[in-house]
């Protein structure tokens, strides 16, 4: 079966336009996203995860080239057009407040709310799948503050699901977790891919994980940016260079990262 | 279910408080008249002294209504201010934007003489008094929400609204150097506040002003339950921000700019009620926020206006006062106990 390209960008260059001139942070980006896939977005420090990320989710123009989801330019939805199409899951910490995890996860249906955000019986049976389908139905009654990290990124997570979008982006959910949550984080997003029939993409520093759990994996480098399925991509050597300097390399015999 | 129906009970219970409170506040001060009669005189009975109508119909009842109103006009405005900056800590007096209000009355108090006679006339009318206080209030919130925007820490805002309120007070000191003592003496009649003594037409244009407050308000009540997880979160659920903090500071400066022009500069009432209400309701919904947040702000102004009026005594304390006896030590339990929730 034929999988439907959620997302895709064709000669993207990125970057900002400051006074005059424009600062290139990279070019000629080609990225397809499709249906029920987990990527990982892979790169060191300050390569520009973030711009790119920003520039995919139509938050920031891209310099050149464009970014269609669902076969329309990301710049050209409205913001409630977009909330219907984009979730997000950020790396900001919430504002401090009175929120329960229910309340947070029924935000997600904001888009399709009146204009009081009153939930219809329809919301809330796409909030408790939600609470369900990310195993924190337990926790729907506690507050915000009161979960762990690992915890907290589950709850952002069934929000994202509540607002049942067909693209999900996430902003280096693993930061902050121990390894055993890291694992079970990432395993939980590809079980959503492949359920729900989800696009997710991710960015994250952890690689060895990100390789064994990611469907696809975007590898960004100063030189260019590539995209595959992992053995691909070990195949191609496509991890050499990935860091400045020698102090870390792949081994491609254990597949895994390794200080030199 | 188990929560909408203690929401429910809650309602009734500060609706019922509320009305209690109101047959109180008209039926203490310098003379008491008891309960009976008040209700007597409110459904349009004779009291068992005639003199008591007066008291009540020309005195009370406008006065009542005025802290029923005031209450309601600066809760409101500190709980859109506390979700606006997610700032527990916010409100209108916090911020600077009673002294904004102060400021733009202070220039049409002091500074009408300066003005054409026409447009003194105008500016010194209710309505100049209304409009500059709410422009007064708007433009202080306006600059605290630009530097807000370059600060991520939400105790440096804190200090940025105290520097407005001591720079507004300086430019009022300066006012009040070069008017004459005439001027001066309405001026601070003004400032110490007062909630009797307004006529009816002004009850009127008040109530008028703070339903046009109060319907913007209910218009942001979707976007402002977005806010609470951030404004990057709220914007990905499509909530236009600029229009949202265009309105949002709209319908504060109209909601405490018009009760600060009428009653003065009361403090305390808009940072400590919607915490109550946050404390009461345990929720974020401000559907529910905003109607415990009016029953109690409403509740709590008259509570106060009553201690005003030692029962017997023809003495009576300024407002103001009151609500920074209670105000003050609750604001800083609430520092004290730095609840996670509160303060992360």
């Amino acid at each position: 079966m034929e999988r439907k390209t959620i997302l895709s960008a064709q000669l993207l260059g990125i970057g900002y336009k400051a006074k005059k001139e424009s600062i290139i942070i990279a070019e000629n980006i080609d990225i397809q996203l499709k249906a029920g896939s987990l990527t990982a977005l892979i790169g060191a420090n300050g390569i520009g995860k973030s711009s790119l990320l920003r520039t995919l989710t139509g938050i920031q123009a891209p310099l050149s080239g464009s970014v269609l989801l669902n076969n329309q330019p990301v710049n050209q939805y409205t913001p409630p057009q977009l909330a219907q199409q984009l979730a997000l899951v950020l790396t900001e910490a919430l504002p401090p407040g009175n929120l329960t995890v229910y309340d947070l996860v029924a935000l997600g249906r904001q888009p399709y709310t009146n204009w009081l955000g009153s939930l219809s019986a329809e919301d809330k049976a796409i909030v408790s799948n939600a609470l369900q389908a990310t195993d924190i139905e337990y926790l729907a009654h506690k507050k915000h503050y009161e979960l762990s990290d690992g915890q907290l990124q589950k709850a952002l997570i069934a929000r994202a699901l509540a607002q049942d979008t067909p693209l999900i982006v996430l902003d280096e959910p693993t930061t902050h977790l121990d390894l055993p949550n890291k694992a079970s984080l990432l395993q939980l997003l590809k079980k959503l891919a492949l359920e729900q029939d989800k696009c997710i993409l991710y960015s994250t520093h952890d690689l060895d994980l990100a390789l064994q759990l990611s469907d696809e994996i975007i590898i960004m480098k100063k030189e260019a940016i590539a995209q595959g399925i992992p053995t691909q991509l070990i195949e191609k050597k496509a991890f050499d260079n990935l860091f400045e300097g020698e102090s870390v390399v792949f081994d491609y015999s254990t597949k895994t990262f390794r200080v030199k | 279910m188990q929560q909408t129906r203690l929401h429910i009970s809650l309602f009734a219970a500060l609706g019922i408080a509320l009305v209690a409170l109101f047959l109180v506040d008209l039926s203490f001060g310098a003379i008491s008249i008891p309960l009976g009669d008040v209700f007597k005189t409110l459904t349009g009975g004779a009291p068992a002294k005639t003199s008591w109508e007066y008291i009540i119909l020309d005195y009370r009842l406008p006065k009542a209504i005025t802290a029923l109103l005031a209450g309601i006009g600066l809760s409101i405005g500190g709980l859109l201010m506390q979700t606006l900056f997610r700032n527990p800590l916010a409100g209108p007096d916090v911020l600077g934007l009673s002294s904004g209000a102060s400021l733009g009355v202070a220039f049409v108090i002091l500074g009408s003489a300066l003005l054409p006679a026409a447009l003194g006339v105008f500016f010194t009318s209710a309505y100049g008094v209304v409009i500059a206080a709410t422009a007064g209030s708007f433009l202080v919130l306006l600059a605290v929400l630009a530097v807000a925007q370059r600060l991520r820490d939400t105790m440096a805002i804190l200090i940025v609204g105290l520097m407005f309120s001591s720079f507004t007070g300086a430019i009022v000191g300066v006012l009040t150097y070069f008017s004459s003592a005439e001027k001066l003496q309405k001026y601070t009649f003004w400032a110490l506040g007062s909630l009797g003594n307004l006529p009816w037409d002004n009850i009127i244009i008040l109530g008028l002003v703070l339903l046009i407050g109060l319907s913007l308000a209910i218009l942001c009540i979707k976007p402002l339950d977005a806010l609470l997880l951030g404004e990057r979160y709220a914007k990905s659920l499509g909530v236009n921000l600029n229009r949202t903090r265009i309105v949002l500071i709209l319908a504060t400066s109209l909601l405490t700019g018009c009760v600060t022009a009428f009653v003065g500069p009361i403090a305390f009432v808009g940072l400590v009620v919607p915490h109550m209400a946050k404390l009461l309701f345990k929720t974020g919904s401000h559907k529910i926020l905003f109607t415990g947040t009016l029953l109690i702000g409403a509740a709590l102004m008259l509570l106060c206006d009553t201690f005003t009026q030692l029962p017997g005594s023809a003495f009576v304390l300024p407002v103001n006062a009151i609500t920074s006896l209670i105000g003050a030590p609750v604001v800083i339990s609430l520092l004290i106990s730095k609840k996670k929730g509160i303060f992360s």
